[in-house]
């Protein structure tokens, strides 16, 4: 499953609940202000690395470079681009988009 | 493999309509069928055809519009958010005795029937909203 995440941890707690309810192998995307959770730094870091044991976080790099921070991306955290978010919806079976 | 879009916030409010075009192209520029954007909620306001964006703004309904010329997109407004929120269609505005219509061209207006056939139709429904 593909879940997707659009606000930054700071503003909602959709990321939370995405991570603490996402089974083992799913993966995350972050989208829109979410990709500030995938920079280093925050008070969401930690938590998003810690969840990388068992999901793939992925992060839209178009977002990261519209907010400036595509310097600060934290490790293990894989880059696409809307084509590559487009593939990662067609090899998920499904998906979900944390409103 | 077939996709569906739905959109449910407005335009120029934070980027999901931005994020749904991009992805609607990219789905199109990756060789897929859209099926369908279906828009709900605040995402009517996605159809005005009296949006009128400063000069070096994007146009988010001509882009859309013109994505629907272009590719041939089924561009969906639900009926009931679009009559909350003043969107109405020639037939509409007839029936409901309105001196105005407002769609785009490219949009129709329709039932929540079309958002569920859209998820049925299509591999994929992708959401985008606030």
């Amino acid at each position: 499953m593909l879940h997707i995440v659009n606000k930054s941890p700071t503003e909602r707690n959709s990321l939370d609940s995405c991570l603490r309810l996402a089974t083992k192998g799913s993966a995350v995307l972050l989208i829109e202000d979410a990709v500030y959770a995938a920079t280093k730094g925050t008070a969401a870091a930690a938590k998003l690395q810690a969840a990388m044991a068992d999901l793939k976080v992925y992060a839209l790099a178009p977002d990261l470079n519209a907010r400036g921070v595509a310097g600060r991306v934290l490790e293990g955290v894989n880059l696409v681009d809307y084509g590559g978010f487009v593939d990662l919806v067609a090899e998920h079976n499904t998906c979900q988009s944390w409103l | 493999m077939k996709f569906a879009i739905l959109v449910n916030e407005g335009p120029y409010t934070h980027q999901a309509s931005d994020s749904a075009y991009q992805f609607a192209k990219a789905v199109l520029a990756k060789g897929h069928e859209l099926y369908r954007v279906f828009f709900y909620h605040d995402g009517v306001n996605n159809a005005s055809r009296l949006t009128v964006p400063p000069a070096d703004d994007r146009h988010i309904v001509n882009r859309w519009s013109a994505l629907a010329q272009e590719h041939g997109i089924d561009l969906v407004v639900c009926i009931a958010a679009a009559q909350r929120r003043g969107m109405l269609d020639e037939n509409e505005m007839k029936r409901q005795g309105k001196d105005a219509n407002n769609i785009a061209p490219g949009f129709r207006i329709s039932g929540l029937g079309q958002l569920v056939e859209a998820g049925i139709q299509a591999d994929r429904l992708v959401t985008f909203g606030d």
